[in-house]
């Protein structure tokens, strides 16, 4: 079996997803994800000599809306769905602040 | 050793468009918590964003104001992250494809002139607002899908100054499109800064460092001072700089290490596959861009050239296009352009500046202040007396009906001055002496006088010239 993909490489993306595998997992996960980029592969198999890279396939354009508000007064429903909520907000565990801006 | 410094700032702008940039809620601040949210922006599973036409064209006035070249085939991509204030755990933005790209603005140093450039900007939604407490955070997504405009400089900015410069003319461009507020204060403008020095003559780039907690341009101007001169310090005494987070503090003025930085960031970006890409048609950035008003540099020469007004006055009169509408709106009603600088910069500003107003709240129009203007030009009022007929128009009264309607109307008739004069000279002799025997002062005392039995509305120039006549006679 080809190495497509590393058990540290995986560590990195679950890392990134906020995930923990024991090692146990990552043994049986690495061969898991290897599999299906090895089924992914199968793409490059096609010539795709000459053909232009393209960002979607669809080739629909320009879908926009007008700027007009519309408030769908959903948040009453929304917040009783959340995990919990106090006072309109949406709770959630103790965040350590790293970084309040995105970028 | 002698170095170079590099800055590279990265400026988010929030758009005053409507609807939020993907979804149709309101974008409105004041609202009660998460209301101003739909399914859309709680990114719940099977909903689909639309892109808001509005955000689009801001992205493309933004790109013309800072003379950028608009990206026709444009795309969104993904960026992935997680943290609470962002529910999808991607935020919809565009990196290869930006709505902008190479643009400049040109700005002054003391008296330096130089072009900084623009790398890209792109357009993109906002998070939400996280409030901390001891055991819990609180998630406000009102802000979530907000437009924003990011704007990336080339390293092209070589001093602390510049960068204030630099901020200040990006600013005032965008303002006058009336995309954005632009005010810091309000979070409608905010600021990255990274900085990095090298000794003169190296090639490469030294290690740089991230500035946060920069709430004003002085912060960001003092912040790069601090740390300029730290960095520089850390390399004479034969160190190497961290590349790190640094927090700048407003009481001491320095910056505080937050933490180191591991690695480069993994954002793992691809082409958004729910929203189709854009083609800008040729006739759509014309449109837009035949509807852009005069920009600020523009304007200034104007002010300079055409009307005689100094640099400083006519940098002042263009912070906002509202104050400078203002006035060319009341140079217009030909008020003396000269008078209509000095009366926006002295008595309008220190008014918006007492009632913490924008000009646009207030009553004050640019025909009652060149109805002023035009009364202190043909001598009908005394510039003393246009003390109270500002306050009069600054609650909306015409100034020529209140200054009928209180008299104020200053008296210059020679002939009704005479009498006055030649009364306040015969209770007075003791001041004809003082003055023939070269007491200056006597004359102060005269005109005081006079003044005071014509209530102030004496002329003080004709009464000056009557007064001297009689007594050299």
């Amino acid at each position: 079996m080809a190495n497509r993909i590393t058990r540290e490489q995986v560590q990195h993306v679950a890392g990134l997803a906020k995930l923990e595998f024991t090692d146990a997992q990552l043994d049986a996960f690495t061969p898991q994800l290897d599999d299906i980029i090895g089924l992914f592969e199968t793409l490059s198999e096609v010539d795709t000599t000459g053909v232009e890279a393209t960002s979607s396939v669809s080739d629909q354009l320009n879908v926009m809306r007008e700027d007009v508000a519309d408030n769908w007064g959903q948040s009453e429903a929304l917040l009783k769905n959340a995990p919990d909520a106090a006072r309109g907000f949406i709770k959630v565990p103790a965040i350590i602040d790293e970084s309040e801006d995105n970028e | 050793m002698n170095f170079e410094t590099t800055i590279g700032l990265e400026v988010h702008i929030e758009l005053k468009t409507h609807s939020k940039i993907f979804s149709p809620s309101p974008v409105a601040y004041g609202a009660e918590t998460n209301a101003n949210t739909n399914v859309i922006d709680w990114g719940y599973p099977g909903v689909l964003p639309t892109t808001n036409k509005g955000v689009v064209a801001d992205g493309i006035i933004a790109a013309l104001a800072l003379h950028a070249t608009v990206e026709q085939h444009t795309h969104f991509d993904r960026k992935n992250y997680f943290y609470p204030d962002n529910p999808k755990a991607y935020q919809i933005t565009q990196s290869d494809k930006p709505i902008g790209h190479d643009g400049w603005v040109e700005v002054d140093v003391d008296g330096v002139k130089k072009k900084i450039g623009i790398s890209e900007m792109h357009i993109e939604e906002d998070a939400g607002k996280n409030t901390h407490e001891r055991d819990y955070s609180y998630v406000d997504l009102n802000r979530q899908g907000t437009p924003l405009i990011e704007i990336v400089s080339k390293p092209d900015i070589a001093s602390p100054a510049e960068a204030y410069a630099y901020l200040e003319a990006l600013r005032q461009r965008i303002q006058f499109t009336g995309i954005s507020d632009v005010k810091m204060e309000e979070g409608s403008m905010r600021v990255d800064v990274n900085i990095s020095v090298r000794p003169v003559g190296q090639e490469k780039f030294g290690t740089k460092t991230e500035l946060k907690n920069l709430n004003s341009f002085n912060y960001v101007q003092r912040g790069l001072e601090y740390e300029e001169k730290r960095q520089q310090q850390v390399l004479m005494a034969g160190g190497a700089v961290q590349q790190e987070t640094r927090r700048f503090d407003e009481k001491t003025g320095e910056t505080i290490l937050m933490r180191v930085k591991a690695g480069a960031d993994d954002y793992r970006y691809f082409p958004e596959p729910d929203l189709p890409a854009l083609n800008i048609s040729d006739e759509w950035i014309k449109e837009l861009g035949d509807a852009m008003p005069e920009m600020p540099t523009k304007r200034r020469e104007r002010y300079v050239n055409e009307l005689g007004l100094t640099d400083y006055d006519a940098m002042v009169i263009t912070q906002t296009k509202e104050m400078s509408d203002f006035f060319d709106a009341t140079v217009a009603l030909k008020a003396d352009p000269k008078m209509a600088a000095n009366y926006l910069q002295g008595d309008v500003n220190a008014f918006l500046n007492d009632n913490h107003v924008d000009l646009q709240a207030t009553k004050l129009t640019p025909d009652n202040l060149a109805g002023m203007i035009n009364l202190i030009s043909d001598g009908t009022i005394s510039s003393k007396m246009a003390k109270k007929v500002f306050k009069a128009i600054t609650n909306g009264e015409e100034p020529k009906a209140f200054v009928e309607a209180h008299g104020l109307v200053q008296l210059s008739d020679p002939a009704k001055l005479q009498p006055i004069i030649d009364d306040v000279l015969d209770a007075n002799p003791q001041s004809i002496e003082d003055f023939n025997n070269g007491k200056k002062r006597a004359v102060g005392y005269l005109v005081g006088q006079i003044m005071k039995q014509t209530h102030g509305q004496a002329n003080p120039q004709v009464v000056n010239q009557l007064l001297m006549t009689a007594l050299k006679q």
